[in-house]
């Protein structure tokens, strides 16, 4: 039966919509802890620790997402681990947002002047207050609009739990339009929600960075 | 789950999966190209006097940089049959690439151009170059190599988003990779293996940009 687009059709929707935030909100917090974590041992001196840090990043940065989804969606079944499905993507998504938060957090870390640490050490701060109050503060805000930016890459690398099956926006505009026989419309709103979403992070991130830049001048 | 590791499957489909890979360059170039025709003319058109095909050419950029590659993917599959175009998906994949590519391409060599300081291009046609000599020498030349490490990486980008084509059932790895599975049900062998010959790709892919790096833009900066 075909129905037409209309409103709970677009309620549909929005309940995906409520999914891909979801996802997106619980990456960012656990890609963002593991992250630092990632970030810290990509600059620590020992070998070992910044050689495996920058593997661990080099390696989800050169795979597509999708097969990170499907390795991390199928690799937990085959551990035994039943896991929701929103779990599991969201497991994937979190260790996606690892690395390249990581990575954009070691950039940050690497322009704080190295003489801030340097004085930091000459006043007699250990590893973690040099870095809690001296080195991080500054590379945070340094990293901000890049982070933002990936933010914005999230949201949008969400829509690949589509493929896996799990009903976020994009799924969900795939059963709507499948219902209604209007893809047009349909995927055309689901674009407008992502944008909605996606644009104004975008302005913000761009912001960001020029005020960063007339802060450095 | 009673469920041990076998991957026979992948030594057996190997010549398929590389196919695939061949498949997946093929789009991932493919893709390159057409998005670097839109990011060129993209450019002269976000320069352009008439308003109208500045705002549009804005908008275009704003929009493909924020809705996902899968949304587009779908819209454009639905969007050509009503242009009059039943395309096979392996092109309508090729288009999709080459539009989200092209968007992010007009941005990164807007910013080469630009970079390329009026002076320049004075004193060039000072020292007695040709027009067409001053824009291949001194504005494109030094303006690829400026771009050319942002260019470069956001087609590695696009390689890797070639994945997201398996969705219109193009040509490629990932899209081999699922009648694999379904014919064998080993998912996590078949999608494990071929993760590394994504990352095999991506890094024969930086190395080649690399290599032409070295040969083309072989100058000193100062």
């Amino acid at each position: 039966m075909i129905t037409s687009f209309g409103l709970p059709q677009f309620g549909f929707l929005l309940t995906g919509l409520q999914w891909t935030l979801a996802l997106t909100a619980i990456a960012l917090v656990g890609g963002g802890i593991a992250g630092l974590a990632i970030a810290l041992a990509r600059v620590a001196r020992n070998p070992w620790l910044w050689r495996s840090a920058a593997g661990y990043i080099a390696l989800f940065q050169g795979t597509p997402l999708l097969m990170q989804l499907f390795v991390v969606y199928y690799g937990l079944g085959l551990l035994g681990l039943k896991l929701p499905a929103w779990a599991a993507v969201a497991i994937g998504f979190t260790l996606n947002a690892s690395a390249f938060l990581g990575d954009i957090w070691r950039g940050a870390i690497q322009a704080v002047p190295h003489g801030q640490a340097e004085a930091a050490s000459a006043l007699g701060l250990r590893y973690a207050a040099r870095m809690r109050h001296v080195v991080l503060p500054q590379a945070l805000r340094i990293a901000q609009p890049a982070t933002v930016g990936y933010l914005v890459q999230l949201i949008k690398g969400t829509s690949l739990a589509a493929i896996v099956g799990f009903i976020e926006l994009a799924r969900a505009g795939q059963i709507v339009a499948n219902q209604t026989h209007s893809p047009l419309l349909v995927y055309g709103v689901v674009g407008a929600l992502y944008f909605a979403i996606c644009w104004p992070l975008s302005l913000y991130s761009a912001r960001l960075e020029t005020r960063l830049a007339v802060a450095a001048r | 789950m009673g469920h041990s590791l076998d991957f026979s499957v992948v030594y057996d489909n190997a010549p398929a999966l590389l196919w695939g890979c061949l498949g997946t360059i093929g789009l991932a170039l493919a893709g390159m190209a057409l998005a670097l025709v839109i990011g060129l003319l993209g450019v002269l058109a976000r320069a352009s006097r008439f308003a109208p095909l500045r705002i549009a050419t804005v908008a275009f950029i704003e929009v493909i940089r924020n809705t996902p590659f899968l949304v587009q993917i779908f819209f454009i599959f639905f969007v050509l049959p009503y242009a009059g175009l039943r395309l096979n998906p392996t092109i309508t994949a090729i288009i999709a690439l080459g539009i989200n590519g092209g968007a992010y391409a007009i941005e990164i060599i807007r910013g080469g151009v630009q970079s390329i300081p009026r002076g320049q291009i004075e004193a060039g046609l000072a020292l007695g170059l040709h027009r067409l000599q001053v824009f291949r020498l001194v504005v494109l030349r030094p303006a690829l190599r400026a771009i050319y490490p942002a260019l470069t990486s956001q087609f590695v980008l696009l390689t890797l988003t070639t994945s997201i084509c398996t969705s219109v059932a193009a040509y490629e790895l990932t899209s081999v990779a699922q009648r694999i599975e379904s014919d064998s049900f080993r998912s996590f062998e078949v999608y494990f293996s071929i993760t590394f010959l994504y990352l095999a790709m991506s890094w024969l892919l930086m190395t080649g940009f690399a290599a032409i790096a070295g040969r083309a833009f072989a100058w000193p900066t100062r």
